[in-house]
């Protein structure tokens, strides 16, 4: 297939698509709203459902619905939204059902605006919900990754039978770039033998969160937790950048680790030896890495859309081996190249003098 | 002979009192002197006189399903006797 | 009295007439004595037995004292969140059209939280079937007021009688949908008695006939006891909706679109 300029809401929604996607259901919210549109005429075109529902409440018990008659099925919203979702998303999660959900995240707290942020950044990958558990989350930086993290995130619901959220924010929805999208895939033709298709020849399904028994309860929360010690293991991903003697790593991801990178390129060509790290999978956070990275830098600098979330995840694991700065912009204000230099070059300043090097 | 009889799941009744209500016989009593697995008094039939028509009007008011209903005239099987 | 003083069954000259529901599952449920729930899953397990549906079922169960109605029904079965049971209904239904999807909701579930996608559904003419169990209290709570609590009734939430000033009067639904051009057949039966209770099996085969036959959304509301949270003995509590709940929620039919007369 060749690269089409693509406005990446309208990409996401292709590649659900074509990743297989037989049922949508969602409720307009910007800068969410041309993934909803561009399916509602799709979907009919191909003959599969599509359903604008009532609310964000209904939309993800729609999904809950589907997901639940063992199909590939999806709700997108953006961050008040997602907020409104959150108990459908304990219910899937305690239901061991595949679920795609694309929060296409903007200015928040409260209504906020529809400017492009990374704030829910904690609400995807710590509080989708109640309970203990944890969605896996892709964080495109890109047309391009926004398409090919859509449908990994197909395929990484069905491999663990688990909750995956794309989250991007609202400039990767709504900018246009050249990408290119994959072939069209196959529907599914059977249904999981867990689905609930009706019981016939066979015992009946049921399809529950609920458990009243304490023993039960906890035994299921440990397979969860098994879950996703397993996907922890298997699943984190993330792009990095002239690493190899970086003495500072900038940490960014979406938009953020975007713009950092070009902040990097400018550092370097000042002679400052900077990397980037940019983490594509936020749950679980590429933690392994960043470990082994914190031996060989002598700090890190955290760049994001919001006040300050991510960089729990960075501080938990550089566990103290190095100091963690930070510079992020909010309400949708984006990060420019100039001002993350400015922050890599005072980062520096403060670690090598730290050191007693010449500076 | 006896036109109809119930049988009564003693241990699924929770004695609610509802089918000697109904029971247009008056065949059905609460065993006040039983006492079923949940602690229950629960529903009996005492039919002596066979009065029993096995109308099934006590099976349809029983909330816990505890009454199978037999009659001696062969009946629609599917379709409950009353219309 | 001895337990059982019966004259002894001849297998061969009687038959059976009336057992245990092939759809209903072999087991004793939650429910409080004298509960109208064990009747309406009895009439709806019924009602699948006769039309031959527990092999293509998926019961949809609500968050109420019928929340673990799915460990109730040998039929596929799933648990909503609290309100939400036709919403996730939709989802089931929309994938897999050749399938009967019924939601089972109490009138917390149903006319409180769970109004906006009630409406929805109804409105949608979701090609659903709705058994609403309207007993005027939050049973598994423990009896708090419900929407459709009437004027005066004391519960644990309203303690000295619902003031309809303060909390408004309870929520006629199966008026309020039948406005809506999506359903094809909404009715309110009541389960206080036996002629009732076999009117409202009744209502609910035409329901699901309504399903079957593809015509839109169909729902059965059905007045019940609740004798635990009532505070009134079972015989007592069946004659209470008689003289208080029917007045207020009229028995009759709310929507029968031309087609369902047919079925």
């Amino acid at each position: 297939m060749a690269k089409e300029l693509l406005k990446g809401n309208v990409a996401i929604a292709e590649a659900a698509l074509r990743a297989g996607l037989e049922a949508y259901f969602g409720y307009p919210i910007t800068p969410q709203t041309e993934l909803l549109e561009h399916l509602s005429r799709r979907m009919i075109q191909l003959n599969r459902v599509f359903l604008q529902a009532e609310s964000e409440v209904a939309s993800i018990n729609m999904v809950y619905g589907a997901a639940s008659a063992g199909v590939r099925t999806m709700t997108s919203s953006s961050s008040p939204g997602i907020s409104l979702m959150q108990e459908g998303f304990s219910y899937i999660a305690a239901s061991d059902v595949p679920c795609v959900v694309v929060d296409i995240m903007r200015g928040g707290p409260g209504l906020g605006n529809i400017q492009p942020s990374q704030g829910d950044y904690f609400q995807v990958t710590r509080s989708a919900g109640h309970g203990d558990y944890h969605p896996i989350v892709l964080a495109p930086a890109s047309v391009q990754e926004a398409i090919d993290f859509t449908v990994l995130a197909f395929d990484l619901a069905d491999k663990y039978r688990h909750l995956v959220m794309v989250a991007a924010d609202g400039q990767i929805g709504q900018m246009m770039e050249p990408a290119e999208l994959p072939p069209m895939r196959p529907i599914r033709a059977e249904r999981p033998e867990w689905a609930l298709t009706g019981a016939k020849d066979r015992e009946k399904n049921i399809i529950t969160s609920l458990f009243m028994q304490p023993e039960e309860e906890e035994a299921f929360n440990q397979q969860i937790q098994a879950r996703l010690k397993v996907i922890k293991k298997n699943e984190q991903r993330w792009y990095e950048y002239l690493t190899e003697d970086a003495d500072l790593l900038v940490i960014g991801f979406g938009t953020a680790g975007r713009i950092a990178y070009s902040a990097v390129e400018a550092a370097r060509e000042k002679g400052l030896k900077v990397g980037l790290l940019r983490p594509q999978t936020l749950w679980p956070f590429p933690e392994d890495r960043l470990s082994e990275l914190a031996d060989q830098i002598r700090g890190c600098l955290v760049v994001e859309m919001n006040a300050g979330q991510m960089i729990d995840d960075v501080r938990l694991a550089v566990s103290g081996q190095v100091p963690v700065s930070f510079y992020g912009r909010m309400g949708g204000m984006i990060p420019m190249p100039d001002d993350i230099l400015t922050a890599i070059e005072e980062t520096l300043t403060r670690l090598y003098s730290a050191a007693g090097l010449p500076i | 002979m006896a036109k109809g009889t119930v049988v009564i799941n003693q241990d699924r009744c929770k004695g609610c009192g509802l089918c000697p209500t109904v029971c247009p016989q008056n065949v059905i009593f609460m065993a006040d002197d039983v006492l079923n697995a949940k602690g229950y008094h629960p529903a009996t039939l005492v039919d002596l006189d066979e009065q029993c028509t096995g109308c099934a009007i006590c099976a349809v008011i029983c909330p816990d399903v505890c009454i199978t209903v037999y009659r001696e005239t062969p009946a629609k099987k599917h379709a409950p006797v009353l219309a | 009295m001895l337990a059982t003083l019966n004259a002894p069954i001849s297998e061969n000259s009687l038959q059976v007439v009336y057992e245990y529901p092939e759809s209903l599952s072999p087991v004793v449920t939650h429910y409080c004595p004298g509960c109208t729930h064990g009747i309406a899953h009895r009439l709806l397990a019924e009602a699948l037995d006769e039309l031959g549906l527990r092999e293509k079922t998926i019961l949809v169960a609500p968050v109420g004292c019928s929340v673990f109605a799915y460990q109730y029904f040998e039929t596929d079965g799933c648990e909503a969140a609290h309100g939400r049971a036709p919403a996730m209904a939709t989802g089931l239904k929309r994938v897999q059209p050749d399938k009967i999807v019924v939601t089972y909701q109490g009138d917390g579930d149903l006319v409180s939280i769970g109004a906006a996608e009630i409406l929805h559904a109804a409105a949608r003419g979701e090609n659903i079937t709705t058994i609403f169990v309207n007993n005027a209290i939050y049973g598994m709570t423990g009896g708090q007021m419900a929407p459709t609590t009437l004027p005066g009734q004391k519960t644990t939430s309203s303690p000295f009688g619902r003031n309809t000033t303060m909390t408004g009067s309870p929520i006629r639904m199966s008026e309020l949908l039948a406005n809506l051009d999506g359903p094809a057949y909404i009715v309110r039966r009541s389960l206080h008695d036996v002629k009732n209770i076999r009117k409202a099996k009744k209502a609910i085969i035409t329901a699901l006939k309504v399903q079957m036959a593809g015509l839109g959304f169909s729902m059965v509301e059905l007045l019940s006891s609740c004798p635990t949270n009532w505070g009134i003995q079972p015989e007592k509590a069946l004659e209470w909706i008689e003289d208080n709940m029917v007045p207020y929620f009229p028995l009759g039919d709310y929507k029968v679109r031309d087609e369902v007369n047919g079925l």
